[in-house]
């Protein structure tokens, strides 16, 4: 029975992480077959770099998760601000249509993105794929940002007031450096949902502006090309430090709380 | 001490959506006193320290800070400061940037915030302080943070909000002696809002009780612990013995007979009363004097049995079932000549007073 418990934690481990460390490992094999280990090379990162047509689709996929991060976090935020500070009327309902909007399958917002764009004439390809990115984040924003307003002391604005800040200065000085880390954490969930994001992005981009996960899933049908393991690595690495960076936000917060 | 009216309000009303926390009141308070507003929660005493500070604004009347309306200032254009219970401190902020940041919003140049934040550390003993974090200190330091960061503004008055009822109990002791010594320190007023009437006593020169909006008293905590006007301050403040009374006979000088449970007793005033009046009389724990039965005098007194004793450490606290049904409670200080003192429950008991600390009130005042 003791060897029972590590062995089945192994297992349990080798199941979720074993597949990624064969795809870690062939990116760097030098066999086209991940079959067997042929020796360490850098060729399909050398070669993932001279495709361009990847290359686009990735610094495509970048821009748009940047851009994304950026618009979602600042609309986010005063609209969190604006649902914590304010009393009017439809305040529930704004907050749980919020809920909704996230709750929704990716499916169902893939569609409706679809036929608004194309009731609206627009065009599908950077823009579409923009807002459609910018609205599938924007509740993870409203909800990170305003989770952290509800946990101050209602007190702290009033004695900041009381020692004669103005408005403008209890924003710049009080409020905004207390939900900075979680404007920081809406920002990298912003940019890594956007970057992730495959279901809603092959119904609302077009041939003119690719991204990335679109590029892989149709290259992956004619066979698994070695160089989107390398591909899949780098993004991998990209994932993980944005993650660290939002964990050690949330802890750095919470020590000084 | 000056006795002028420094901050009065002149029937100021304040209701929040259909309630009604304040109506037509006046409050008139002097300079550089401890002043403090007493009453259970929900009596409107911290919609009064919210108007003071102003984020409240009166619906009617005004609020005159030494000799200026500011009933429609807003807070941060006050001399005001306050002290939350919370103590809301600025979490991100070290100590000093917490202390300075009321010299900071009113552009005081640097030096002299520098040097002005190290006498408040000191006024509140926190020397050293500086670069701490609010989350590195404890309840007891994180509110003297907070006082310094108020007074270091000279505020005209300081306000308080039930400033110490989160601290443990020997800590409240020591601040409350802290608050006494900063307040004379300073020569600031102080307003005070607490419901605990123990605290209200220890440190104030005057006291004003409330209840649902109403001032029912105000005065020095001795006249509110002695002489209180009704039954509510005479129930809220302390504990105490209430005899519905009959006024059989009146004597001269505010000297009366009155008939308690079938004896006649008598009692002074500070009232005229009329033959077959009722009045309450109202006597302290403290101020019952207990003997066994069989030790007796031959006075006049009522006679039950112990049901209860609860040994405090300074006294002893027992509860009397007299015969006719009434229960009494009483509270004694063991004396020198017998430190062992007790009582068995059920122990015969006679209880009586010494004449002249009875406090009389009329009965149709709640």
């Amino acid at each position: 029975m003791r060897i029972f418990k590590p062995l089945f934690i192994i297992s349990v481990f080798l199941y979720l992480y074993l597949p990624m460390v064969v795809l870690i490992t062939n990116s760097f094999n030098q066999s086209k077959y991940g079959y067997h280990w042929k020796a360490f090379s850098w060729k399909w990162y050398e070669k993932l770099w001279h495709n361009t047509g990847l290359m686009d689709a990735f610094v495509n996929s970048i821009t748009i998760a940047v851009l994304t991060a950026f618009i979602a976090t600042i609309l986010g935020t005063l609209m969190a601000l604006a649902i914590h500070r304010y009393k009017f009327r439809f305040k529930n309902v704004a907050g749980s249509m919020l809920f909704i909007l996230m709750m929704s399958p990716d499916i169902v917002l893939a569609i409706t993105f679809l036929i608004i764009f194309i009731a609206l004439g627009i065009q599908l390809g950077f823009w579409s794929l923009l807002i459609a990115h910018i609205t599938f984040c924007l509740p993870f924003v409203v909800i990170t940002v305003y989770s952290q307003l509800k946990g101050f002391d209602e007190n702290i604005i009033e004695a900041a007031q009381d020692l004669g800040a103005s408005e403008s200065k209890i924003f710049s000085v009080i409020i905004f450096p207390m939900i900075l880390p979680a404007v920081l954490a809406g920002w990298l969930l912003s940019f890594t949902l956007s970057l992730d994001d495959v279901i809603i992005s092959s119904f609302v981009s077009g041939p003119g502006f690719e991204i990335l996960p679109i590029r892989v899933f149709s290259m992956v049908k004619v066979g698994v090309s070695p160089e989107v393991n390398a591909l899949a690595t780098i993004l991998l690495v990209i994932s993980l430090t944005a993650i660290t960076v939002v964990s050690l936000l949330i802890k750095r917060k919470n020590s000084d709380i | 001490m000056t006795q002028s009216a420094f901050l009065s309000f002149n029937s100021v009303s304040k209701r929040y959506q259909n309630q009604e926390i304040l109506r037509e009141f006046d409050l008139t308070i002097n300079d550089g006193e401890f002043f403090t507003i007493l009453g259970p929660s929900g009596c409107g005493k911290t919609t009064i320290l919210r108007l003071i500070a102003g984020f409240e604004q009166p619906d009617h009347g005004c609020v005159v800070l030494d000799g200026q309306d500011i009933g429609n200032l807003p807070a941060e254009h006050r001399p005001t400061n306050t002290v939350f219970q919370s103590y809301a401190l600025f979490p991100h902020m070290s100590i000093y940037d917490n202390i300075a940041f009321g010299l900071k919003m009113s552009g005081v140049d640097k030096a002299e915030i520098k040097q002005r934040v190290h006498e408040a550390l000191s006024v509140v003993q926190l020397d050293g302080f500086e670069n701490r974090k609010p989350h590195q200190l404890s309840g007891g330091q994180k509110q003297r943070v907070a006082i310094a960061r108020a007074i270091i503004n000279r505020p005209k008055v300081l306000l308080l909000d039930e400033s110490l009822s989160a601290l443990d109990y020997k800590l409240r002791q020591q601040m409350q002696n802290e608050l006494k010594r900063i307040q004379r320190q300073l020569n600031i007023t102080f307003v005070y809002v607490t419901h605990d009437q123990e605290e209200a006593l220890t440190m104030s020169d005057r006291v004003l009780v409330i209840n649902n909006g109403q001032a029912q008293q105000i005065g020095t905590p001795r006249e509110i612990y002695e002489s209180p006007v009704n039954l509510f301050v005479a129930r809220f403040i302390g504990e105490s013995n209430i005899f519905k009374a009959k006024i059989t006979q009146c004597l001269d000088n505010y000297q009366y007979i009155a008939e308690i449970y079938g004896l006649q007793w008598k009692i002074t005033a500070d009232h005229k009363f009329a033959v077959d009046e009722h009045v309450n009389v109202i006597l302290r724990p403290e101020d019952l004097r207990v003997m066994y039965s069989e030790d007796a005098p031959q006075e006049p007194g009522f006679v039950g049995k112990i049901i209860e004793r609860n040994y405090t450490g300074k006294t002893l606290d027992s509860v009397i079932q007299l015969d006719n049904g009434h229960i009494l409670g009483i509270s004694e200080f063991f004396n020198e000549d017998d430190p062992d003192f007790d009582y068995n429950i059920n122990q015969k008991v006679w209880v009586n007073w010494v004449h002249g600390w009875e406090h009389v009130i009329k009965a149709d005042e709640r």
